[in-house]
């Protein structure tokens, strides 16, 4: 069992990555899975990049690829029948596809950590929540039952579950639904590692309880100085608290941006479409702009711009060519920082 | 004639205005009353101190009751014809039983709910089918609520073999075609199987099915909530044109507070099987006066960067107690941030608060709370 010696028992706010580049990058990753049916291109060709204490968001419908870039860069992808045929994920320069299983199991949990979207299918129902979280430092840090245990309690402490000591011998299903993506979040932090991914952390909680669960993230967050990947379809989520925002459709980004440039000036006809298509709570609306058709299906990706069939905007150059993702400047020409927009008509969308 | 029934004696609902009841002695007048028209505007449904309590027992042979679970605890709202009434709260709050009570699913343990003055919980044989036929119900889940070994021509058509008189045989293929054709989509696919449909079409079906007797009331549960972004926008302006087009009342239940304000003329926000607040969407969106409205709305995030500044919110703390031993009193005051020691003794009655009693204001609507106050918590100050 190997030991981790570097490892801090009281947590230690980290320096800032800032200055040795980003945490990580994901680098033209393709992705895709082998069926029956022929081949699903899930992903196709995303970049984009978190350093510390940034938090990014990745939004998009479901099949969108969102979640299986997340796969990709934790390495649970079930490979076959997936396969990633090109790209490149570094994580502090090294690119985790070319390691070996051993060296990622160590980033994995330990440097990079995932919070899943449905707590109680992820939480193991025969075993206590005091087992589960001990796990992470039995089989990282090779501590004995008993001072697992005491870590859990003081995690469960600083995830302010009440009762922490008492209920630690609990099962999950003796939880609430904040509770237990409590308990997953403890997990994740337990080693405090350097990134956590997030996929729909709060999709299945009541509103009240999304806001203590979002809140305690972002605290969390603040104290490790993590970097954070939230993967939603919650336009209202990911104003609350990111820091930029990539938009997924038919698993490319098709709109990068900070967070407020995005909601006041969308550069891409599918996230004004999505922006406009929500009903807002602090205003009655009209009839809801509703984006016509479907979401494709990835074994028939339409040629050139995915969106072209579901686009106000579509000419002939949508449906022959692919717009890559290029950066977006003001009418003037100066550069927008930090914002790209795959349309080939994006100066008519962000300034018409 | 106005009757008072007997809860409205013990517990006055001051607020609720008094139900018509339409005496019928006969199954034949009962059937009479429910196909009679109603105006626009008047009351189609009216509900009175519902309750329904699941026993919690405990032994296998000889089984005795422990406790219960009051997943409604005594609500009362009316429901208008022609209009959408938003009922929201948190998972667990009762919102979907007071759906399966209204479709007759589940026997009310207490309490009357009135459609057109006839008291449905009392109602069998003929004058209960009548009714049925009138109310329908659109589920949750387009996924599990859709038969995936029958066609969707089957599935659409199925009403029509409980209710003939709506579809003679040789009719109902060109009746479900035209209904496929209502809900926007193609009147070919009457031989497909549910899983040749996304989740927005399957939703579309279950709309069609909801549509098939022509009823007057539709029930929707959450309706949109297993839907895409892209896609819950389709089916909302789908249902608001339904409602124009068949003149349908709805009462549509969800969690979603946003999409709530969006569809429904009035609202009523339920917490551990109460009323918090009932009033028109200006009145609880725009000037709530329960701390628990407030607290949900504060809640709710806005997609807007800029109003994350400046927005008060208010977090509560803890979790929904269960509802098989609530608080005394207030049920809400276990999470509340004005609670005293009045809330504990004294179950607060949902009635336009004293304060604003009088006062011409949207302030001035029911609402289930001593130290009710206005609080505008919606949009940023």
């Amino acid at each position: 069992m190997t030991i981790i010696e570097d490892s801090v028992p009281v947590p230690a706010p980290r320096k800032g990555g800032a200055d040795d580049g980003p945490l990580l990058e994901v680098r033209d990753l393709h992705v895709e899975f082998h069926t029956r049916e022929g081949v699903a291109k899930a992903v196709n060709g995303v970049n984009y990049s978190v350093s510390a204490g940034e938090t990014l968001a990745v939004l998009g419908e479901s099949g969108s690829g969102k979640s299986v870039t997340a796969q990709a860069i934790m390495g649970i992808l079930d490979m076959p029948p997936a396969r990633i045929p090109q790209g490149e994920i570094l994580f502090r320069g090294q690119d985790m596809l070319k390691m070996s299983g051993e060296e990622r199991r160590k980033i994995r949990g330990q440097k990079i950590a995932m919070i899943f979207q449905d707590a109680l299918s992820s939480l193991n129902p025969v075993l206590s929540v005091g087992y589960q979280l001990g796990e992470m430092f039995r089989v990282h840090q090779g501590l004995s039952k008993k001072e697992a245990k005491a870590k859990a309690i003081e995690l469960m402490d600083r995830v302010k579950i009440p009762a922490a000591a008492a209920r630690v011998n609990d099962y999950p299903h003796q939880f609430s639904g904040g509770m237990r993506q409590r308990i997953m979040i403890a997990m994740a932090l337990a080693l405090e590692p350097d990134l956590i991914i997030a996929d729909e952390p709060t999709t299945a909680l009541d509103v009240t309880v999304q806001a203590q669960v979002m809140d305690l993230l972002a605290d969390l967050q603040r104290e490790y100085n993590m970097g954070l990947i939230l993967i939603t379809h919650d336009l209202g989520v990911v104003a609350d608290v990111a820091d930029k925002i990539a938009v997924m459709y038919a698993g490319r980004i098709v709109e990068r941006a900070p967070v407020h440039e995005l909601y006041k000036r969308p550069a891409h006809p599918y996230t004004r479409g999505l922006l406009d298509s929500i009903p807002r709570l602090d205003q009655k609306g009209q009839e809801l702009y509703a984006i016509k058709g479907l979401p494709p299906n990835l074994l028939r990706i339409p040629t050139g711009c995915a969106f072209n069939p579901r686009c106000p905007k579509a000419q002939d150059i949508c449906r022959t060519d692919v717009p890559a993702l290029l950066p977006v400047s003001e009418q003037d020409g100066t550069e927008l920082v930090g914002r790209g927009s795959a349309c080939h008509f994006w100066k008519e969308t962000i300034h018409g | 004639m106005a009757e008072l029934s007997k809860n409205d004696e013990q517990e006055a609902t001051p607020n609720v205005s008094d139900v018509e009841v339409v005496d019928a002695h006969s199954e034949t007048e009962a059937v009479a009353a429910i196909e009679a028209p109603v105006d626009r505007g008047e009351p189609i449904l009216q509900v009175r101190n519902l309750k329904k309590h699941f026993p919690l027992t405990q032994g296998i042979l000889f089984k005795r009751q422990i406790g219960a679970v009051k997943a409604v605890d005594g609500i009362s709202f009316d429901l208008h014809q022609g209009e959408t009434l938003g009922i929201v709260g948190e998972s667990g709050c009762g919102k979907s039983t007071v759906a399966k009570l209204l479709m007759n699913l589940e026997r009310a343990t207490a309490g009357e709910i009135f459609y057109k003055g006839q008291d449905i919980t009392k109602l069998s044989g003929r004058a209960l089918k009548a009714v049925r036929r009138n109310i329908q119900m659109v589920f949750q889940d387009p996924y599990t609520s859709l038969n995936p070994r029958m066609t969707v021509g089957d599935i659409i058509g199925e009403p029509f073999d409980i209710h003939p008189e709506v579809a003679p045989k040789g009719d109902r293929r060109r009746k479900v075609q035209e209904l496929l054709d209502v809900v926007g989509l193609n009147p070919e696919y009457i031989n497909r199987y549910p899983h040749q449909f996304s989740g927005g079409q399957r939703q579309r079906i279950g709309i069609a099915r909801g549509l098939a007797l022509n009823p007057e009331i539709i029930i929707c549960d959450e309706p949109v909530s297993a839907l895409d972004v892209s896609v819950q926008a389709q089916v909302i302006n789908l249902m608001e044109r339904l409602q124009d087009e068949f003149n349908l009342s709805y009462l549509f239940i969800a969690h979603d507070l946003s999409i709530v304000r969006h569809i429904s003329d009035r609202v009523g926000v339920m917490y551990l099987g109460k009323m918090a607040e009932i009033g028109s969407d200006e009145q609880i969106y725009d000037h709530p006066t329960h701390p628990y409205t407030q607290a949900l709305l504060s809640a709710v995030p806005v997609p807007d960067p800029e109003a994350r500044e400046h927005r008060e919110r208010i977090i509560l703390t803890g979790d929904v107690p269960s509802p098989a031993n609530p608080p005394s009193g207030c049920s809400f005051r276990t999470r509340c941030w004005k609670a005293q020691d009045k809330c504990s003794v004294e179950t607060p009655l949902l009635a336009v608060p004293e304060v604003f009693m009088g006062v011409d204001s949207p302030a001035a609507h029911e609402s289930a709370c001593h130290f009710a106050e206005e609080k505008n918590v919606v949009h940023a100050a």
